[in-house]
């Protein structure tokens, strides 16, 4: 079980929660779950190919997954992950 | 102008005096900024309240580059403008503003829409660059040209309650170089996927809280006081009030200044972007000045609007409201004997409509209004309400 953080532009696609509670042993099986709970929001985390897209960064606590064991990061409890897209907006 | 040369006039002591009195920053870091050249890139939400505090902070030269004239929509956000100014080229109305602001800065305007071919050019004369702009191509070029001319860019980002802030390409006193934007984001998402601010809104206050952040980063750069947010990452959720501050590292993969390097000078960012990689089918398309003619003379056609409510509330030009997001569910109700013209604001969510009509119902009378409602403003009814 670990808390998952799901950013603003993506909480249309899980009934507008903020966060969520995913039973899981590591982030691969994290984004699994999400996405299967979530069908919308797959195209947002993986591509075709079913892998985690380059614009969408996951941290585990306040590491970035690539950084640790990528999808096979462990979570427990205490893990808080957070999801976050690239976002490009500022001037107009 | 070296440090040692620069001397402060009496009114300029009182001035700063709120800076200098703070004794981990005293005169020495004030002399610093009146030293600097700082290049905000975008003048609109973020660059706004950057612009207003490190004039105010005394910045001794600031260079200003948008291509943009103000526009009654952006007064929710960028605080820079005025009702007066609405029409006017943004650079121009900021630097009224800012020497009112503060007489002891000199300012150095680019009214040009910032590019591969003139980057460099623009960017090698400044020793800090803060980053406001709002697409990924102009953010992977500001990213690249600063890395190319070894220059810290302050990155800030906003979208809807959402906003990011980090150092890139900083070298510590000890002569570390921090990550850049290509380390965060090796690649963007594709078009389409991501709305832009135009398209999904957002907050007015919000980036007032993330580019007045970009100032203090900058500021920081200059004096060489605190510790800047380089190798950090910091997200902002405006909705909960949540904020995080997230490890970043260089990777050796990083096509700019990894270990093997394969950019060396500035690329086609539209077409890393997929902006133009995309061969897809082009659509029809209609001008507004053709679609004017068509309603003049009485062609029999559909127009319909796939904005939403709120935005066919400020203004319509007679067409049936179907929401982009709606469009699939109606598609039995668009007709396939007459021509349709679909349009949106500028003619993005249009086309995406009509590809997905076409692609899923097989579609062949579909046009695209091109510019959407706002080019028929300007072209066919400019009395009507721009927004």
């Amino acid at each position: 079980m670990a808390t998952v953080i799901i950013p603003t532009p993506l909480r249309k696609f899980t009934n507008q929660t903020a966060r969520l509670h995913v039973e899981a042993g590591t982030v691969g099986e994290i984004i699994e779950r999400l996405t299967l709970d979530f069908p919308e929001l797959k195209k947002h985390l993986l591509d075709p190919q079913g892998s985690l897209r380059s614009f969408v960064n996951i941290f585990a606590g306040d590491d970035d997954i690539r950084d640790l064991q990528k999808e096979k990061t462990p979570v427990n409890t205490s893990t808080v992950i957070s999801i976050v897209p690239a976002i490009a907006g500022g001037n107009h | 102008m070296a440090i040692q040369d620069i001397q402060f006039s009496k009114e300029e002591l009182a001035r700063y005096n709120r800076h200098i009195i703070i004794p981990e920053f005293g005169e020495e870091s004030q002399l610093k900024l009146k030293a600097a050249k700082v290049l905000i890139i975008g003048s609109g939400g973020l660059g706004s309240p950057a612009l207003l505090y490190l004039t105010a902070a005394g910045v001794g030269t600031i260079g200003i580059v948008d291509f943009d004239v103000v526009d009654d929509s952006n007064l929710q956000r960028q605080v820079l403008f005025d009702i007066h100014e609405i029409g006017k080229p943004k650079v121009e109305a900021a630097r009224r503003r800012l020497e009112a602001l503060n007489p002891h800065v000199h300012f150095i305007l680019h009214n040009t829409h910032i590019n591969s071919e003139n980057a460099l050019d623009i960017i090698k004369d400044y020793d800090v660059v803060a980053d406001g702009t709002d697409n990924f191509p102009t953010r992977y070029l500001v990213n690249d040209a600063t890395v190319l001319l070894d220059k810290p860019n302050v990155y800030g980002s906003i979208f809807q309650f959402e906003g990011q802030v980090s150092v890139f390409n900083y070298v510590s006193s000890n002569g570390v170089r921090g990550p850049n934007y290509r380390d965060l984001y090796p690649t963007p998402p594709p078009p389409g996927l991501v709305p832009s601010c135009a398209e999904g809104g957002v907050l007015g206050v919000l980036p007032g809280i993330i580019g007045s952040l970009q100032a203090l980063e900058v500021i920081k750069i200059i004096t060489g006081v605190g510790e800047p947010l380089s190798g950090r990452f910091f997200t902002f959720d405006a909705l909960n009030f949540e904020n995080r501050t997230f490890n970043i590292k260089r990777r050796e993969d990083n096509p700019v200044n990894g270990i093997n390097p394969t950019i060396h000078e500035l690329i086609d960012y539209e077409q890393f972007c997929g902006m133009r990689a995309v061969e897809e089918k082009p659509v029809k398309e209609i001008t507004a000045r053709d679609l004017y003619d068509w309603q003049v003379k009485g062609k029999p056609f559909k127009l319909i609007d796939v904005r939403e409510p709120s935005e066919y509330k400020i203004v319509q030009i007679g067409g049936e409201l179907i929401p982009l997001a709606k469009v699939a569910d109606h598609a039995d109700q668009i007709p396939r004997d007459i021509d349709v013209v679909i349009h949106c604001k500028a003619g993005v969510r249009s086309l995406k409509a009509i590809r997905e009509l076409e692609e899923k119902f097989g579609f062949r009378n579909l046009y695209n209004l091109k510019g959407g409602i706002l080019a028929y403003i300007d072209q066919v009814q400019p009395e009507l309400t721009r927004y």
